[in-house]
């Protein structure tokens, strides 16, 4: 049977009021709570292992495990930072999450807490979103008023305070380390990993780092079983996730769908290509940091490991899809264009890798430059990868490497062309009508 | 290329001198008000930074020297420590801003669904480049990097509000309005965009009031529902959700089918916790 999609977290957006806490009680909203504060922390645990959530994020680590890798309690203070930074390219999942329904993320930020002992969370989102912003705040603010955060919540002797943090615009924020670094008032750049930030995060103290979607599914796994959660998905990529399509697509949009589903089916209920006269040439099956896929890989289930397996990464799930209009060169140059831009200059691989990756792609785009460059850059992302301080500069290499292994024509096809053979205004979304203007 | 601010002859980032005058008294006070609110926020002081620079800017419209000061005499911390981390955040002005702050999307998949051409004929229309800003002071221009709203490319920010789905003539429409001082709705978003400054008291942490308008949530961000409820699809019910009358009623051969994956082991990257950061980076 074909898969099917499973509204969860996206299952009352259209509500005129989804965003309120009335809206959010009228949909199960804070009974999970409610029973997960007349459990034990460490059964929350256990049952968040059980129900095999991994991180929603892009890298995929057992959400449960990394609870479980908090020391045991000293008397100091633990936190629970989550991570609401998202900037990935092609990643828009979290931010409409906490714009259409920012009470998941409140009522999961007090059930974790609650799981791993911490009195004090942080959400840290992204600068550039600000109604978000104030959405969160606002959800803050009333989750106080009914007595879900605070002090002695429910009457359980639990105290919770939330802080919500905006950033200032930088993508390696999204990177953990640098998050924490950024939230204590500094530059945004990674550290040096061990310790982890299970044992030395913020302040130095036992950390959990989760990103929204991740802490946003406690709520509902709990309140229905880590059984229903493990029941969807697939053996080892559990559950279910929102799928975000973008790009040359009919309806472009959020997809909440279990773990395991295809472009193909996903392309199908999004109403196919937005031309059905031009092929699907090549996506992304998890943001630019993971190598691109082409229509060869339209059956893949998307899951972890099936991902993995034919060479890229499930990554946030953000699906950019592009068509047979679109240069993949000026794509990978632009997405290179990022990476030099975000590289936080902490570690030489990154800082002048990406700068130098610009410089050729950049060229190449524009028809200059030669067949050796070809080599030049794979030679450069093999210097990066694997010893850049953090992912990021990882990411910068997918986008090169993969492009370059399906496409090293197009990329000579710019050299014989004497420049880029594609016009751009094809591609762009009123093509159509500049060209009849 | 990148606008830092203004540089000595030896290379050296500097603010204008009148950024330096010091604050009236009674802005001065306010500042200190607000600043205590924003610190008590936080475990240890150092965290109020990044507000702090917001704020500042919700005063001086950027990051001036003498909010640079203030900054750093709240926080114990010396300028130096202060201006390396104004400089490193791009939302953090070194030079006056305009009243707006428009940004187009030039990100790979927003350039290509029309974003480039967006920004090359709203910059020749403004007459200004990247980070630049029009001579009456009201539209500073910016390409931006991907804002998480793919789904409605080409995407404009306007003080951090978006405008989904754009042309080169919503986006001309949109500055123009700007500038004569119409009131701008987002796509979504509150009733109308507010001034950077009134943005940046918010990006402070201090409400603004505006959270219940706007939508809750954009078409396409409905979409995956939309096609959910025309088939009749649900999530499977749990035992525990069993008994509530809401969203039940659903056939259960609907329920999404198992599959199984392919047999190949996960990433190495995950083998140790925190070893790959989120978001894939």
């Amino acid at each position: 049977m074909a898969t099917t999609l499973t509204p969860i977290l996206t299952k009352f957006w259209d509500d005129p009021q989804s965003w309120t806490l009335e809206t959010y009680e009228k949909n199960e909203g804070y009974q999970a709570l409610k029973k997960a504060l007349g459990m034990k922390p460490g059964d929350l645990v256990q049952m968040t292992k059980d129900s095999g959530l991994r991180g929603r994020g892009g890298a995929g680590f057992p959400t449960g495990m990394k609870w479980g890798f908090l020391p045991p309690p000293d008397g100091g203070p633990r936190y629970l930072v989550v991570n609401a930074d998202e900037s990935e390219p092609g990643t828009c999942k979290d931010i409409p999450l906490m714009m259409a329904a920012p009470q998941f993320l409140i009522e999961g930020v007090a059930i974790t807490s609650f799981a791993i002992g911490c009195n004090h969370a942080f959400i840290y989102l992204r600068g550039e979103v600000v109604h978000v912003y104030r959405r969160l705040l606002r959800a803050v603010e009333e989750a106080y008023a009914a007595g879900y955060l605070g002090k002695n919540i429910q009457g359980s002797g639990f105290d919770l305070d939330v802080t919500v943090h905006a950033g200032a615009g930088a993508y390696i924020c999204g990177e953990e380390t640098a998050l924490l670094d950024s939230l204590e008032g500094r530059r945004g750049q990674p550290r040096l990993k061990p310790p982890f930030p299970a044992v030395a995060g913020l302040y130095a103290r036992p950390t959990v780092v989760n990103n929204v979607e991740s802490i946003a599914s406690v709520p509902p796994i709990l309140l229905h079983g880590a059984d229903w959660f493990t029941g969807m998905g697939t053996e080892k990529s559990q559950g279910f996730g929102i799928f975000s399509l973008s790009g040359h697509v009919k309806r472009p949009g959020q997809y909440e769908a279990p773990l395991g589903i295809t472009l193909r089916e996903l392309l199908d209920m999004a109403g196919g290509m937005r031309d059905p006269n031009k092929k699907l040439k090549f996506w992304t099956p998890g943001g630019s940091s993971t190598p691109i896929f082409t229509d060869e890989h339209l059956d893949v289930p998307l899951d972890f490991e099936s991902v993995a397996a034919a060479g890229s990464m499930l990554g946030t799930r953000a699906l950019q899809i592009f068509d047979e209009t679109t240069c993949v060169v000026r794509a990978v140059d632009r997405w290179t264009d990022f990476y030099k831009h975000e590289s936080c200059g902490k570690c030489t691989p990154c800082r002048e890798g990406t700068w130098w990756l610009k410089q050729i792609l950049g060229r190449l785009e524009h028809g200059q430059g030669d067949e050796e460059d070809l080599e030049k850059l794979l030679d450069i992302c093999d210097n990066i990868l694997g010893r850049a301080f953090c992912a990021l500069g990882d990411g910068a290499t997918s986008p090169i490497t993969s492009s370059i292994q399906y496409f090293r024509e197009e990329y000579l096809a710019h050299l014989t062309n004497g420049g880029c053979p594609f016009d751009p205004r094809e591609s762009s979304l009123f093509a159509k009508e500049k060209a009849t203007a | 290329m990148e606008h830092y601010g203004l540089q000595t002859a030896a290379g050296h980032l500097t603010v204008p001198a009148e950024s330096k005058e010091p604050y009236a008294e009674d802005v001065l006070a306010q500042l200190h008000a607000d600043a205590e609110q924003v610190v008590a926020r936080y475990p240890q002081k150092r965290s109020a930074l990044l507000p702090l620079l917001h704020l500042v800017q919700s005063v001086d419209g950027y990051v001036t020297g003498r909010g640079i000061d203030f900054c750093a005499e709240v926080l114990d911390l010396t300028t130096a420590e202060v201006s390396g981390v104004a400089t490193f955040y791009t939302q953090y002005k070194r030079h006056p801003n305009g009243e707006y702050t428009v940004g187009v999307c030039t990100n790979t998949l927003c350039a290509i669904m029309g974003g480039d051409q967006i920004w090359d004929e709203v910059s020749e229309h403004l007459g200004i480049g990247h980070d630049e800003t029009t001579p009456d002071g009201k539209i500073t221009l910016e390409r931006v990097e991907c804002n998480a709203a793919c789904d409605y490319a080409p995407v404009v920010m306007a003080n951090w509000e978006f405008f989904d789905n754009q042309t080169p003539e919503s986006t001309k429409q949109l500055v123009d309005d700007l500038r004569s001082g119409k009131d701008v709705a987002p796509t979504r978003g509150p009733s109308r965009v507010c001034s950077f400054k009134q943005v940046s008291r918010v990006l402070a942490g201090f409400h603004d009031g505006l959270a219940d308008e706007g939508v809750g949530a954009g078409p396409s961000s409905l979409e995956g529902l939309r096609v959910a409820k025309d088939n009749h699809w649900t999530a499977p019910s749990g035992d525990d959700a069993k008994g509530d009358a809401q969203g039940a009623g659903h056939p259960d051969d609907l329920a999404p089918g198992l599959r199984s994956s392919t047999d190949a082991p996960a990433n190495d990257a995950d083998e140790q916790a925190g070893d790959k950061p989120a978001e894939g980076k």
